[in-house]
C-alpha cells in the first residue's frame, strides 16, 4: 500500500501541487508490469472539506488493493494480474471530480472507476462514467437520488441514505408486537435537518410508518442555522409519542440529546443518526444511554469473505496496518468492500472489457466482511441492511439486524437519572 | 393544504387545552432571547458609539465559547470560566480594536462592513484549526427545575443565563448613565466631533466599547456551550439574529434591545410548536418586515406633517 501512496509525505505533496493548481498524480507501482496491472482510477478529496473521509476511503481502497495482491491478485484467462489504483485530488470540489474523471477515461485510458467521496461527488461523477460507458463502483455515496437516475454502469456498496432511520421502524413494530401492542397504534414524532441528506432518512422513514399503518404526530424540518429544538420537544412532551427520532448531522445528534434529558423527554424507542461523529458518549454521558445509532458498519458483526476472513479480522488487520487509527470508521470499510467487489467482478467476467465488467457487476451477490452484496437494477446495494447499535452502558452495542447482532435492545428506553 | 393546516389547528388545539404548555414555551422562550439579547447588546453599542457594524459578532460568541471549552479542560467549573473568558474577550477585543477596527472606524460603511466580514472568516478558520470542527457542548453540572407537578421542567443553566443577562442589561445602563466614561460614550455616539473638541478621547472611548462587546460576546459563548452547541461555522446564527434584533429594537434604545430579543424568543417558541420548526427563523425575519414597513409608514406620515 504505501508503494502507491508513499505514506504521508506524498500525500502532501500531492495536497500542495493540486493546491497550486498543477493537477495531482499520485505514484504508480513500480514493482508490476504495466500489462499484467489492472489500474483503477478514482477523483477522491485529498484536500478540501472532505479531506479528512476521502483519506479514510482511500485507505480503505489502498488496504483492500494491498491485501488481494498479496493473495496473488486475480486471475483472468489463468494469467495473475495485480490491482493498482491511480488517484486525482478533486479538492471535495463536484465539478472538479467530473473534470477529473474525463481526464481518468480519456488521457489515462483507465477503463474501471472507484468512486469518489460524498454523495455531492458521486453526482457529479456518475453522468461521466455514464457517457463514456465505463463502470464505476462507488462505496461513499448514500444520497437515494443516485438510484433514480436510470444509471446503467454505476454500483454502490453501501446502504442508501433512506434506509438510515427505516430499520428502527420495523425494529419498533417488531418490538410493539412481541409486547402486545399493535404496530398501527404506535406514534412517531420526528425532527429532520433541511438538507437533502436528512430528508432523504425522513423520506424512508415515512415509507416505512405507512407499512406499518403508524401515525407520525411531529415531523418537523429543522433550519440549518437553528441552535434551540425545544419549541419541537415541547409538541413531542404534550403528544407523548412511542417512538423519537433526530437526523441533522452532528448538531443536530448532540442538540437534541442535550435538550431530551434537559427537558425530561422519553420513548420507548429513540433514534438519532451521526451519534459517533457528535461523541455522544463522551459528551452527555447517561442522557446518551438507550440511544439507537444506525451506522453502515460494525466490527462486530458476523459477515465473512476470503480475502479478509470476518469483520473483526478485517478490524484488527486494519488498525495493525494503520495505527494511526483508533477505530475503523465505515468509510473505510466500505471503501474496502467496493474493491472486492471489483476483484470478484473480473474474476466472473474473465475479461478486460467494460461491457463484460458492467454486466458481471449487475449479476454481483457475494458476501464481504462488510455485508452481504447485490445489486439493484438502479445499482444500489439491496442485500445489505442498515446496522443498528445502541448505547448501552457507554458503548456501542450492535442490536439490529437480529440475525447478525450480538445483543438484545434494551427495550422500552430507560429515562436517564 | 389540508395537511399542512390540519396538524397546525391540532397543536394550536394542545395549547389551548392544557395551558400549561403555554408556560413551557413562554420559560423557554425568555431564555433563547436573554441568550441572544447579550450578543445584540453588544451590537446596539457598537453600532451606536462607533457605526461599525460588526460582521464577526457571531464569531466573537463562537470564540468566548471555544476558551470556555479550553478553560474546562483544565479543570476550570464553565460557570467560573465566564470571568475569565471575558477578561481575555475584552483583550482580544482591544487587539483587533486596534489592528483593524481603528483603521477602518473613519471610513465608510462599505469599507468596514468588509473588514468586519474578513475578520469573521479569518477567526471562523482560526478556530477550525486549532479546535477541529466537531461540535463542542460544555455542562454546567446543573439540574433543573420541575414546576406544575413536573408538567413544566426548565434547566437551571437556563435561569442563570436569564438572570445573567438582566444583570449585564442592567449595570450597562447604569455604566452609561452614571460614570464619566459611560458619559463620554455617550458623548461620542452622539457627536464624536463635539465630544473631541470638548477633550473626550474618542480613540479611547471606541477601543474601550468595542473591547466592552467583545467580552459580553465572549460570556455569551460560555453561556450557548452549557445550553446548546458550539462549532466554528455556527457563529453566522448569532451575528444574524443581533442584526434583527438590534434593527427591530432601533438603533440607541437599549431597554428596547432586551425586551425585543426576549419577545422574538418567545414568538419564535410558538411558531416552532404550532407552525413546526422549518417556520421558527421565518417566522422572526417576516415580523422584522412588518415592523420596518409599519416604521417607514409612521416615518413617512412625519415627513408628511412636517411639510
Amino acid at each position: 500500500m504505501h508503494k502507491q501512496f508513499q505514506g504521508s509525505a506524498l500525500a502532501r505533496a500531492l495536497a500542495i501541487s493540486a493546491a497550486i493548481g498543477v493537477g495531482a498524480l499520485a505514484g504508480t507501482p513500480t514493482n508490476a508490469n504495466a500489462e499484467d496491472t489492472i489500474t483503477l482510477g478514482s477523483a477522491i478529496s485529498i484536500t478540501g472539506k472532505y479531506s479528512q473521509e476521502g483519506k479514510n476511503a482511500s485507505d480503505g481502497y489502498n488496504f483492500a488493493v494491498k491485501a488481494i495482491n498479496d493473495k496473488g491478485g486475480v486471475k483472468i484467462g489463468g494469467k495473475p494480474y495485480k490491482l493498482a489504483v491511480k488517484y486525482y485530488d478533486d479538492e471535495s470540489t463536484p465539478s472538479r471530480t467530473a473534470q477529473l474523471l474525463e481526464r481518468i477515461i480519456n488521457q489515462d485510458g483507465i477503463k474501471f472507476v472507484l468512486g469518489p467521496y460524498g454523495s455531492g461527488p458521486t453526482k457529479a461523477a456518475a453522468p461521466v462514467t455514464e457517457k463514456y460507458k465505463i463502470p464505476m463502483v462507488e462505496a461513499e455515496g448514500a444520497s437515494r437520488s443516485l438510484f433514480t437516475q436510470g444509471y446503467r454502469y454505476m454500483f454502490a456498496a453501501l446502504s442508501t441514505s433512506d434506509q438510515y432511520l427505516s430499520p428502527l421502524i420495523d425494529l419498533a413494530a417488531e418490538l410493539a408486537e412481541k409486547n402486545g401492542k399493535k404496530p398501527g397504534d404506535l406514534k412517531i414524532a420526528m425532527a429532520f435537518e433541511n438538507d437533502p441528506f436528512s430528508l432523504d432518512v425522513r423520506a424512508g422513514v415515512v415509507e416505512t410508518a405507512k407499512k406499518h399503518n403508524m401515525k407520525i404526530v411531529v415531523d418537523d424540518k429543522m433550519p440549518r442555522d437553528l441552535s434551540d429544538i425545544s419549541a419541537t420537544l415541547t409538541k413531542i412532551k404534550a403528544l407523548k409519542p412511542d417512538v423519537i427520532l433526530f437526523s441533522g448531522h452532528t448538531k443536530g445528534a448532540a442538540t437534541s440529546t442535550r435538550q431530551m434529558k434537559e427537558m425530561g423527554i422519553n420513548a420507548s424507542i429513540i433514534g438519532v443518526t451521526h451519534c459517533e461523529s457528535a461523541k455522544l458518549t463522551s459528551q452527555f454521558g447517561a442522557a446518551a444511554e438507550g440511544i439507537l445509532c444506525p451506522t453502515q458498519w460494525s466490527e462486530t458483526l458476523k459477515y465473512k469473505d476470503d480475502v479478509f476472513g470476518t469483520a473483526m479480522d478485517y478490524n484488527k488487520a486494519f488498525l495493525a496496518a494503520h495505527p494511526e487509527y483508533k477505530n475503523v470508521p465505515y468509510q473505510v470499510a466500505q471503501g474496502s468492500a467496493a474493491v472486492e467487489i471489483w476483484a470478484d467482478a473480473f474474476r466472473r467476467a474473465q475479461s478486460l472489457d467494460p461491457e463484460k465488467l458492467r454486466d458481471a457487476l449487475a449479476a454481483t451477490d457475494m458476501q464481504t466482511f462488510y455485508g452481504n452484496i447485490k445489486f439493484s437494477p438502479e445499482g444500489n446495494n439491496i442485500a445489505k441492511p442498515m446496522v443498528l447499535r445502541q448505547i448501552q452502558g457507554g458503548k456501542y452495542v450492535v442490536v439490529a439486524p437480529t440475525k447478525y447482532a450480538a445483543d438484545p435492545v434494551v427495550y422500552p428506553r430507560k429515562a436517564p437519572q | 393544504m389540508a395537511g399542512v393546516i390540519v396538524p397546525m389547528w391540532d397543536n394550536f388545539q394542545i395549547l389551548v387545552t392544557a395551558p400549561v404548555f403555554n408556560v413551557q414555551l413562554i420559560l423557554n422562550g425568555l431564555s433563547v432571547g436573554a441568550v441572544f439579547a447579550l450578543a445584540a447588546y453588544g451590537l446596539a453599542l457598537v453600532w451606536g458609539v462607533t457605526s461599525v457594524k460588526n460582521l464577526a459578532q457571531g464569531d466573537f460568541v463562537m470564540m468566548g465559547g471555544y476558551l470556555g471549552y479550553e478553560l474546562s479542560l483544565h479543570g476550570v467549573n464553565p460557570i467560573v470560566a465566564i470571568v475569565p473568558v471575558g477578561v481575555l474577550m475584552f483583550a482580544y477585543g482591544w487587539v483587533i480594536y486596534a489592528l483593524i477596527i481603528r483603521r477602518v472606524i473613519e471610513l465608510d460603511l462599505f469599507t468596514s462592513l468588509l473588514a468586519t466580514f474578513g475578520l469573521a472568516i479569518t477567526m471562523q478558520q482560526v478556530l477550525n484549526l486549532v479546535f477541529g470542527p466537531d461540535v463542542r457542548t460544555l455542562k454546567s453540572g446543573f439540574g433543573r427545575f420541575e414546576l406544575l407537578d413536573g408538567m413544566v421542567d426548565i434547566t437551571q443553566i437556563r435561569v442563570v443565563a436569564f438572570g445573567l443577562c438582566i444583570v449585564l442589561a442592567v449595570a450597562m445602563v447604569l455604566f452609561l448613565r452614571n460614570s464619566r466614561m459611560g458619559q463620554a460614550i455617550r458623548a461620542t455616539a452622539q457627536d464624536p466631533r463635539a465630544a473631541r473638541v470638548l477633550g473626550v478621547n474618542t480613540d479611547l472611548v471606541y477601543a474601550l466599547t468595542f473591547s466592552i462587546n467583545s467580552a459580553i460576546c465572549g460570556v455569551a459563548g460560555v453561556i450557548i456551550a452549557m445550553i446548546w452547541v458550539i462549532q466554528p461555522f455556527y457563529g453566522i446564527a448569532y451575528s444574524v439574529r443581533a442584526f434583527v434584533v438590534v434593527t427591530a429594537a432601533g438603533l440607541g434604545n437599549f431597554p428596547a434591545v432586551i425586551l425585543t430579543s426576549l419577545g422574538l424568543g418567545v414568538i419564535e417558541q410558538y411558531s416552532g410548536f404550532i407552525l413546526g420548526a422549518q417556520f421558527q427563523q421565518a417566522t422572526v425575519v417576516g415580523l422584522l418586515l412588518v415592523i420596518l414597513m409599519w416604521r417607514q409608514t409612521l416615518l413617512r406620515r412625519h415627513r408628511l406633517a412636517l411639510q
